[in-house]
């Protein structure tokens, strides 16, 4: 029984980590560089969800729809003066760049949010179902179901739409892509769009379970992250395997041996995972073709 | 260059002297108008920023009764200097170092968090400041086994909460098994040691004790282990926040058992966060607005509704441990100052201990310190209270 509930608990917990690193996937693969402000990203959905649909009584559709275009101009902002300055020049500084803007983002929802948890009330997350006699509540079920739509969706966009094409192409080789006509700096801020906006749908989801506060997404960006490069950051579906498994072993580690041990255990068990495949789950060695 | 006559020299010396004279009495009469500072580290912001809020409501209502009647030593005004330790130790130290260093506060007042008062008893002992927890209830604050102990408490002290807690659980659930689920902080571990010798003292055995982290958010793992264990009763130690998540959990476990906590959960927005299962807790507190108030508990809720325009009315003030433990402190420290005759942390320390009789607000306080004992109250002055809705009652049985 405790089994069951702690592999419940990290399949949804795995998803969202999985979603982020969907994130930091779709940021990579276009462009050589990641959005280091995404779990900031996703504190600012469920804050902006909460703000619209609790703090001002907006109806509730609204204020998650509100909340997600709101986290996909934030993305666009973020690619705008975080990313593309130095990626243009071939530099490094969009590292710290994007650190430093999901630090000042985070101050500055502590200073007008306040730094108190809130609740966010939601009826998936009243009463629990009884599944086989397993208490579940419905948030646990929806959660895993949404990250596999997200990340189905994605691969459908991918493969199927003009602009997936596009984007495929400009993984391979940007050079060429751009010589063919495909507007490759459109292309990155669209992808800094979506990387937020899947942050932002991660962080309405949890809201219910975690309590909405300023700084409940530090230590989730930092998990998505280690979940991205251990699924291959290279890779979508590794991206994917890897949030879940690093999600259901948390969870295990939690239930079995108390949350006193999680975060040792769980990250040592990254730097293992990284020490005995290096390229991650899923992902491939990138050749340069000279 | 002529010598000076003797009636010249003489006339040089009496200006001197009565141009030092009045330097003197000016710099004094400076002095007198300085106001005494009072320090206060709490949390101000964060999960317990109610508690904070609490604090500094009932040492405004005092120090503004004090002020009204004239101020102390002679005329200075009392002034309350707040400082955020966002319930850490680090920061809860280096404000107390600024309070006590830059500030000269006579008194550092402590907010909710144990580990924070922990660690500021030791720089307000090196500083010879009295140092006052007027919630914090970890037993070392003021059982700290220094001669001299600079650090007193207006407040309840775990050793003796346990044993209510214990004994609470026991006449109204029958519990025989109590599973502990504590903090994992030096809080949680004041209660633990606390628990241990309150099951043992009364004969009943420990079910399981359990850890969860402040910040966690799910508990159902520690819950669960603990109903295998068959604990027919759970004792919770912890703040709002995690506090919450344990009956969230508890919720998703449906498990049915009583829960007993110790005042934590008070310190935030508890209802808040945990829902309608905030309303299946009992807790403890050191006083109730509620019910018939003596003289001081009619004259301090006045001043409440006077000064603070959300507070209508008993329910209103949450929590009422934080303004009613603050009040009666700051009017203990004052008669302090003025038995002392000045604000030398030594010379307080001595008054403190030879306090006699004070009508304060929680009972009438007779010899509240001593030599030996820093704690004003004891588990005679605890009420077990529950929220219903989102104002703190005391339980009726």
């Amino acid at each position: 029984m405790l089994i069951t509930l702690a592999l419940v608990s990290g399949l949804g917990l795995g998803s969202m980590y999985g979603l982020l690193a969907l994130g930091f996937y779709v940021t990579y693969s276009v462009s050589n560089t990641v959005n280091f402000a995404q779990g900031s990203s996703m504190m600012l959905g469920a804050v902006l969800c909460y703000s619209f649909a609790v703090t001002l009584g907006w109806n509730p559709a609204v204020s998650v729809v509100l909340a997600l275009v709101l986290c996909a101009g934030w993305g666009m902002i973020v690619e705008r003066i975080a990313v593309r300055p130095f990626a243009r020049r071939g530099s490094n500084g969009w590292l710290m760049a994007t650190v430093a803007l999901g630090i000042i983002v985070e101050n500055v929802t502590l200073f007008t949010f306040g730094k108190e948890p809130r609740n966010y009330p939601s009826v998936l997350a009243d009463t629990p179902l009884d599944i086989a006699g397993i208490p579940v509540l419905p948030l646990q079920l929806v959660i895993p179901a949404a990250g596999l739509v997200v990340a189905g969706l994605l691969h459908l966009l991918a493969r199927r739409t003009g602009f997936g094409k596009a984007l495929l192409a400009i993984t391979q080789n940007p050079g060429a892509a751009r010589l063919m006509g495909i507007d490759v700096g459109r292309a990155i801020a669209v992808s800094y769009a979506v990387s937020t906006v899947f942050a932002g749908i991660a962080g309405i989801l949890i809201a219910p379970l975690f309590n909405v506060s300023s700084d409940m997404g530090t230590l989730f960006g930092i998990k998505a992250f280690a979940v991205a490069i251990v699924g291959g950051i290279t890779s979508a579906w590794g991206v994917v395997l890897a949030g879940f498994c690093y999600g259901l072993l948390e969870a295990l580690i939690t239930a079995l041996l108390g949350s006193t041990y999680t975060q040792i255990l769980t990250f040592a068990a990254v730097i293992l995972a990284l020490a005995l495949m290096p390229n991650g789950l899923l992902g491939t060695a990138g050749t340069r073709k000279v | 260059m002529r010598y000076l006559t003797k009636v010249e020299r003489h006339c040089r010396g009496i200006v001197t002297a009565v141009a030092l004279a009045v330097l003197f009495a000016a710099s004094a009469m400076a002095q007198a108008q300085e106001p005494i500072k009072i320090g206060l580290v709490a949390a101000l912001s964060g999960g317990s920023a109610k508690s904070g809020e609490g604090i500094t409501r009932g040492l405004t209502i005092a120090i503004d009764e004090i002020n009204a009647a004239g101020g102390l030593l002679g005329g200075r005004k009392l002034e309350l200097v707040s400082r955020d330790d966002e319930s850490n130790p680090s920061k809860g130290q280096l404000a107390a170092r600024e309070l006590i260093d830059q500030q000269k506060v006579a008194v550092v007042f402590g907010g909710i968090d144990s580990p924070v008062a922990l660690a500021i008893v030791q720089i307000a002992s090196q500083a010879k400041v009295p140092f006052f927890s007027v919630w914090a209830a970890a037993t070392p604050i003021t059982r700290n086994g220094m001669n001299p102990n600079f650090a007193f408490r207006v407040s309840a002290v775990d050793l003796l909460v346990d044993k209510a807690l214990t004994n609470y659980a026991m006449k109204t659930y029958q519990a025989k098994k109590l599973g502990l689920i504590l903090v994992n902080n030096p809080w949680g571990e004041s209660n633990e040691k606390g628990l241990a010798t309150a099951t043992k003292e009364r004969g009943i055995a420990l079910a399981g004790v359990e850890k969860f982290e402040e910040g966690d958010v799910d508990m159902v793992a520690q819950l669960t282990r603990l109903k295998s264990d068959g604990a027919d009763a759970l004792i919770l130690v912890g703040n709002a926040a995690p506090g919450a998540q344990v009956m969230k959990s508890l919720q998703r476990t449906g498990w049915s058992v009583p829960v007993v906590s110790h005042w934590g959960i008070s310190g935030g927005r508890f209802t808040e966060l945990a829902g309608p299962m905030a309303q299946k807790v009992t807790f403890v507190q050191t006083y109730s607005f509620f019910g018939p108030q003596n003289a001081v508990g009619q004259k301090v809720l006045a001043e409440l509704k006077a000064k603070y325009p959300d507070i209508k009315g008993p329910g209103d003030v949450v929590p009422p441990v934080g303004v009613a433990n603050a009040y009666d402190a700051m009017h203990l420290v004052a008669l302090a100052i003025a038995k002392a005759g000045s604000t030398d942390g030594d010379k307080m320390r001595q008054a403190l201990e030879a306090l006699d009789r004070y009508e304060g607000l929680i009972k009438t306080y007779d010899h509240p310190f001593s030599p030996e004992n820093h704690d004003a109250l004891n588990e005679n002055d605890y009420v077990m209270v529950h929220y219903v809705g989102a104002r703190i009652e005391p339980v009726t049985n």
